[in-house]
């Protein structure tokens, strides 16, 4: 049994601490939870406890003993071991190869493969995965990945195991059966932190749950003595009620797009749903529900089977991504760095790239563009050391709000947002949640996906729920509450059938 | 959760730019400087236009190449179109003099003819590379076979040879001279300006760099990536095209080893110029200076009797090699 302490812990990647004076102690043989929203500093921490990165000041107690890993090979060998949220296997070895990776038992110089077949079938058995351990990883599911990783860290006798966000693409049945074997392997003496951002789950596995918020330790709680409204509040820092701005009335009757019978081949099937000028509508579901993919679709980023657009009463037909930005929809993506922005270009050239035709006459006029980055920075409050800085320098809200004021330099009429506030601190959520607010009092219609709950009653006028590529509820007004919008998300509950 | 910053800070933009521009131009001056002590005969108007009229070829096609290396890919098969392109064009030629005669209207019909087959070469390099979703190594490694070959069988391994009356007109454009500087010169300027203006003052421009530095992000930018992929291995091909119709006149023949390893050549000048060759940045005047370094190189092993002119290519390479670990160390920064 390991316990730990965090004593003063500080990180900072060179833009500003990420963790800021983080104490918490972490009792040996308890299942121990950490909450916070993106940005909180979770991972960073555990990456710290685990060997991944070095802390920038403070120290780890590890059963009372200062310890700092310099790898996580160093970890393992003491039994701290982190399963990472994008799990970290190699697709194309098999079960056991991965078991053994980088500790291959062998004989006379030769890998071992009987042996480490028969140590690995057992480690399966243990965690309850049903597969033989020559089966390439590659054919497996989240879920069973999920639980190699666990047979992984039982390989190396972890004493302590660090999990982070391993529920996120897990069905509600693989949830439970996971719940179990960490509840089993607790009982066997392995201290357990867990990470989530869900806080059903939290309240029901964890002893104790630690909350950190934009780097600083808050508060740790004991889950019996709590509720998932106070620990959100704590993840926000206020009551949540005035992170958001009041929801406009807005226009009804008025509507703009309607979209009708989308199928995106392996993540979506007859999807329908309209839009009206001035309104907010959230999509909710667990990651792979297919919202993204949805859109994606829409938009011409990837293949499509049927689909029937209307823009403001007209038959729109999109083809490309060209298609839908003339006819005044553009979509901003999840993933920022790898598809929002362009971090090695200026701030200039990434605000004016989809709207570039406007400055070329034919030849590029540089000083308007530059006259239109002075204008997009007051307007959407874009902090940047100085006007000629790559992308890749600014904080990640700065970065959310450059590709917000990219997206909405071409004058859209539809604005979808997948996950706006992902990886931006408080305060610029706040102001990402007024800019949307003020855009659809403007007239604007606006889809945004997200797979914060909070985030999306907090915001939205009207949510669909989608589960495995459907739409299974549409909910609004009264019917906006976390309990109901999860009941659709996982299959419990269902209105719109196929 | 992501840390709100980078890992890896990025270099400051400017610093870039002065780096990239004024490296390779430091080096060329730092070789011009050596030569003219070591031969005064170099520094000479006649020699400098030697070496630049022979460098117009390479530099004329590495200019192309810097467009298809800045959107994030390669073209290796353009030492064998320049070939294939002089080969048909002089077929071409010759097929038209008894009907159109023996002049300029023969001459004039064979560049407009080589300029169209080298932007179709383009399209269909830029039509596998991103319809039929090849990498454009393999694609263009397999062309450079094609190309040399075609034109080896049309030869029948000999040499294809421009008849004389349309030799002795068309060597004009090789030998001849406009205000004093020849011919070759003032279309490398002005394919230089054209490739640097449509780089740096246009949307298309915009977009190549864009597309070169992060396509996924371009993609969702709704830019389209796949157009003006292809439109760059047209200029590329473009380019070769316009090459050709400087070589041409020269030997007035076109054979199996016209063309041979320009490829590396076209490709050493953009990468000492300055464009990296993962895409993303880059620049034309770069380019245009790598391929004046380059050749200086050979021309200075001929006037001098130091290291011998057979060693060229020994020297170029420790240059290029030179060159990108200097760049090397830029990036890691």
């Amino acid at each position: 049994m390991i316990s730990v302490g965090f004593e003063g812990i500080g990180k900072d990647f060179g833009a500003g601490p990420v963790l800021d004076d983080v104490s918490f102690t972490v009792d040996a043989g308890e299942i121990h939870a950490l909450v916070g929203e993106n940005g909180a500093g979770k991972s960073t921490l555990m990456k710290i406890l685990a060997g991944y990165l070095p802390a920038t000041s403070g120290r780890v107690l590890l059963g009372g003993v200062p310890t700092e890993f310099r790898d996580q090979r160093e970890a393992e060998a003491e039994g701290v071991v982190l399963i990472h949220q994008e799990l970290n296997l190699v697709e194309d070895l098999t079960v056991a190869d991965n078991i053994f990776l980088g500790r291959e038992r062998r004989r006379r110089g030769f890998l071992d493969e009987r042996a480490m077949h028969r140590e690995a079938g057992a480690l399966l058995r243990r965690v309850g995965l049903d597969v033989d351990p020559w089966t390439r990883v590659r054919t497996l599911i989240v879920a069973q990945k999920q639980l190699l990783e666990i047979a992984k860290a039982l390989a190396r006798n972890a004493g302590l195991l660090i999990m982070d966000e391993p529920t996120a693409s897990l069905t509600p049945a693989e949830v439970e059966r996971l719940f179990g074997l960490i509840r089993d392997l607790n009982g066997r003496g392995v201290t357990i932190l867990y990470i989530s951002h869900k806080l059903e789950e939290v309240l029901a596995l964890a002893e104790r749950v630690t909350v950190l918020r934009d780097g600083r330790y808050v508060e740790t709680v004991r889950a019996g003595a709590s509720s998932r409204q106070a620990l959100a509040n704590l993840m926000v820092g206020r009551e949540i009620a005035a992170m958001f701005p009041e929801k406009l009335l807005q226009d009804r009757g008025s509507p703009l797009w309607r979209v009708r019978d989308v199928g995106v081949p392996g993540w979506a099937q007859r999807v329908s749903f309209d839009l009206q000028r001035g309104e907010i509508l959230g999509f909710a579901g667990l990651v792979g529900a297919g919202r993204t993919e949805l859109f994606e679709g829409i938009l011409g980023l990837r293949p499509r089977s049927g689909g029937h657009f209307e823009l403001e009463g007209r038959r729109l037909r999109i083809h490309h991504p060209a298609d839908a930005v003339r006819a005044g929809i553009v979509y901003l993506s999840e993933d920022r760095k790898g598809k929002g922005l362009h971090l090695r270009l200026g701030l200039a050239p990434n605000l004016t790239l989809m709207a570039l035709h406007r400055y070329a006459r034919p030849l590029l006029r540089r000083d308007r563009e530059r006259a239109a980055l002075g204008d997009a920075m007051r307007r959407y409050n874009i902090r940047a050391g100085s006007p000629e800085a790559v992308a890749g320098t600014l904080s990640g809200g700065n970065q959310q709000k450059l590709a917000l004021a990219k997206v909405l330099h071409t004058e859209p009429k539809v604005l979808v947002l997948d996950e706006p506030t992902r990886g931006v601190d408080v305060g610029a959520k706040q102001e990402i949640y007024r800019l949307i607010q003020h855009l659809a009092a403007q007239g604007l219609g606006i889809v945004v996906v997200s797979s914060e709950l909070v985030e999306l009653i907090g915001i939205a006028h009207r949510l669909i729920v989608m589960r495995g590529g459907r739409v299974t509820g549409e909910l609004g007004g009264e019917g906006l509450s976390e309990a109901e919008v999860i009941a659709y998300a996982t299959g419990v509950k269902e209105t719109h059938a196929a | 959760m992501q840390p709100e910053s980078s890992l890896h800070p990025v270099p400051r933009r400017r610093a870039r730019i002065r780096l990239s521009a004024f490296g390779p131009l430091l080096g060329l001056a730092a070789l011009v400087a050596l030569a003219t002590a070591l031969n005064p005969a170099f520094l000479t108007i006649a020699n400098i236009f030697n070496v630049l009229t022979r460098t117009s070829f390479i530099g004329i096609i590495a200019v192309g190449g810097t467009f298809v290396i800045i959107a994030g890919g390669i073209d290796l098969s353009v030492g064998s179109m320049a070939a294939l392109l002089a080969g048909s064009m002089i077929l071409v030629m010759n097929a038209l003099a008894p009907t159109l005669g023996g002049g300029w209207l023969t001459i004039v019909v064979g560049m407009l003819f080589v300029v169209a087959l080298g932007a179709l070469f383009g399209l269909g390099h830029g039509l596998a590379i991103t319809k039929g979703r090849i990498e454009p190594f393999i694609v263009t490694l397999g062309t450079l076979g094609i190309f040399r070959s075609v034109l080896t069988y049309l030869s029948e391994g000999g040499a294809i040879t421009l008849q004389l009356g349309l030799s002795n007109v068309y060597s004009h454009v090789y030998y001849g001279s406009f205000l004093r500087v020849p011919i070759p010169l003032w279309v490398f300027l002005a394919m230089a300006i054209l490739g640097a203006v449509l780089l740096n003052r246009t949307a298309f421009g915009r977009h190549v760099q864009a597309i070169g530095s992060n396509e996924q992000v371009a993609r969702y930018a709704a830019l389209r990536v796949d157009r003006e992929k292809i439109v760059t291995y047209m200029i590329q091909g473009v380019c070769v095209a316009v090459a050709t119709i400087l070589y041409v006149p020269r030997l007035g023949s076109a054979s199996p080893s016209t063309g041979l390893l320009w490829e590396l050549e076209a490709i050493a000048a953009v990468i000492i110029g300055g464009t990296a060759l993962k895409g993303g940045s880059g620049s034309v005047p770069g380019t245009v200076v790598g391929a004046i370094l380059l050749s200086t190189i050979g021309n200075v092993l001929n006037l001098t009797s130091i290291i011998s002119v057979y060693l060229n290519a020994a020297v170029q390479g420790v240059v290029i090699i030179l060159v990108a670990f200097l760049q090397r160390g830029r990036e890691a920064r």
